[in-house]
């Protein structure tokens, strides 16, 4: 403190404080200097951010980016995490991979295992469409029925997962019901008499009521409908063909959808799920739909 | 020290010069290695530029804040793998000009969303979220399906991006427009085979919102929607820190 305190010096009286010498409106501002604990603090993280540079990856360079000492990733660490759990779950995970459908279904302990991860997998996957217990809506089939459009074993349920309907996957189911009325200025294959005869006719099928459009209605279904849909509206899983003799419909039952069905057509839309998830969550998912209640 | 620096305070021409330094180095350090950033994207094949309707889906998608509650990239954590696909690459999303990776999830991650779902439910799900997901909070845009589209200049898009270093070629610029019609409507006189051989063979071609009778914003959304996430094939994909699956479970 040999120093001669300079002139402009302002010391605050309360505090014996240097000021800044700023005043606003009688306040004025103490120069304390900064804490020394923040200080270090401070420097110990520009020091520690030096330190990550070399440890991890950080920088981009004129060829790729740095690696760092430690040689760490978020890839490996989630290749090693992958790993651990797959490890963990190789027991029966393993077990339920080599087991046939057959198998799973007669040991009831790998087979709670299948529907139990077959069940998240649905909740995630599926549930969009088919409804968070496959109860389905229109468009979109019910999975808890028996009524089946492409076969309701597991393997076909697994089928239908694999190559979807109307997909991009070259197998897909991709029989479309054509559109038999006259659409995007192409001449219709039915008049518009005869597809009223034919929507009545099948509105009736399950409990017939004879009448003229009835029998007329007969004669166009027998002509166009049955190579897929079957005599009596039976339904051909070959082509995906729904049963029209009974009371489940996808988009409708009543006159006007049956109308609008077949002078537009339909063909519902499944995605693939092949490239989308595992094998083995293919397989569970089916064995959980399977499980349902419509399981063949 | 603190007595150099009331020098320093006290000359105008001196501060000035030492604050342009100061600053420049805080610049250089921040700045420079972006110029670099693209020899931290990772090759791979298949990601191709968006096609003029796809462009204009994203257009959209920006336009209505999908990103606000969406997220588009997939971290490399184990449950996000499990939930929604293989992590994202930062090549999927060089294309993107503004990128859309969001930063909130109030809905789901969109990154490997294409070819999840048909695009009818699309459509339902546009107009009504309620009617296929009852837990859903998200809010209707049914009047996308109204709106027929208008003057996007599509062409101008298009020529911008490529500045930014998007590679669109002379050939996708002249043809955008017809590109942009022959993807939704496929019945239309405009032959497709042109956008594909500009864009590949995977570009999906179809009436995606259930209106074949014009192009709608519904159209260009859910067009946009189907190609996200699509473009690399994971089966081939195999830089050496990309993850083996099954690797450490073989017994």
């Amino acid at each position: 403190m040999s120093d001669a305190p300079e002139p402009h010096k302002d010391i605050d009286s309360h505090t014996g404080v240097e000021t800044t010498g700023h005043e606003w409106d009688g306040l004025k501002e103490l120069n304390n200097p900064a804490p020394r604990w923040w200080l270090i603090v401070w420097m110990l993280t520009i020091v520690w951010a030096i330190g990550y540079w070399v440890v991890y990856p950080s920088w981009p360079t004129l060829s790729g980016h740095t690696k760092g000492i430690a040689g760490w990733t978020q890839y490996d660490k989630l290749k090693h995490e992958q790993a651990e759990i797959t490890q963990r779950q190789s027991g029966w995970l393993g077990k339920f991979h080599k087991a046939s459908f057959p198998e799973i279904k007669q040991d009831p302990v790998l087979f709670e295992f299948a529907r139990a991860g077959g069940e998240v997998v649905f909740k995630e996957n599926c549930a969009a469409c088919h409804g968070a217990g496959g109860e389905g809506r229109r468009g979109y089939p019910n999975l808890n029925d028996d009524d089946w459009l492409f076969g309701g074993t597991a393997e076909d349920i697994y089928n239908t997962i694999n190559v979807g309907s109307h997909s991009t996957h070259p197998n897909t189911h991709a029989v479309a019901m054509p559109a038999f009325g006259a659409v995007m200025g192409r001449e219709g294959m039915l008049t518009p008499a005869q597809i009223d005869d034919v929507a009545t006719y099948v509105s009736y099928l399950r409990q017939p009521v004879a009448s003229a459009a009835f029998t007329r209605g007969q004669a166009v279904f027998q002509q166009n409908c049955v190579s897929c849909h079957g005599e009596g509206g039976i339904g051909n899983r070959q082509m995906g063909a729904p049963r029209l003799n009974d009371a489940i419909w996808l988009y409708g039952g009543d006159k006007a959808t049956l109308v609008q069905t077949i002078t537009k057509g339909r063909a519902g839309v499944m995605p693939s799920w092949q490239s989308r998830m595992s094998d083995d969550s293919r397989r569970q998912v089916a064995i959980y739909v399977h499980s349902l209640g419509g399981g063949e | 020290m603190l007595e150099k620096h009331k020098k320093l305070e006290r000359n105008s021409m001196l501060l000035l010069i030492f604050t342009v330094i100061a600053v420049s180095i805080g610049g250089i350090i921040e700045i420079l290695p972006l110029f670099r950033m693209q020899t931290t994207i990772e090759p791979v094949k298949g990601v191709r530029p968006y096609t003029p309707l796809e462009l204009m889906g994203q257009e959209i998608y920006i336009r209505e804040g999908c990103n606000t509650c969406h997220s588009q990239q997939i971290r490399p954590l184990r449950d996000e793998q499990q939930r929604y696909g293989h992590y994202s690459l930062a090549a999927e999303s060089m294309y993107d000009h503004p990128f859309v990776w969001g930063s909130k999830r109030t809905g789901p991650d969109l990154a490997r969303v294409g070819g999840k779902y048909s695009d009818e439910w699309h459509v339902a799900h546009l107009k009504n979220p309620r009617a296929v997901v009852p837990e859903s909070i998200m809010p209707s845009y049914a009047f996308l399906a109204e709106k027929p589209y208008g003057d996007w200049r599509i062409k101008k898009r298009l020529k911008v991006l490529q500045s930014l270093g998007v590679p669109y070629t002379q050939a996708m610029i002249d043809e955008a427009q017809n590109d942009y019609e022959a993807q939704a409507n496929p019945n239309t006189i405009i032959d497709p085979s042109g956008l594909q051989e500009r864009y590949g063979d995977k570009v999906a071609v179809r009436d995606f919102d259930g209106n074949p009778d014009e192009i709608t914003e519904m159209d260009a959304l859910i067009a946009y929607l189907q190609k996200l996430g699509t473009d690399v094939d994971f089966s081939t994909y195999d830089p050496d820190y990309a993850l083996k699956p099954k690797a450490g479970a073989a017994k």
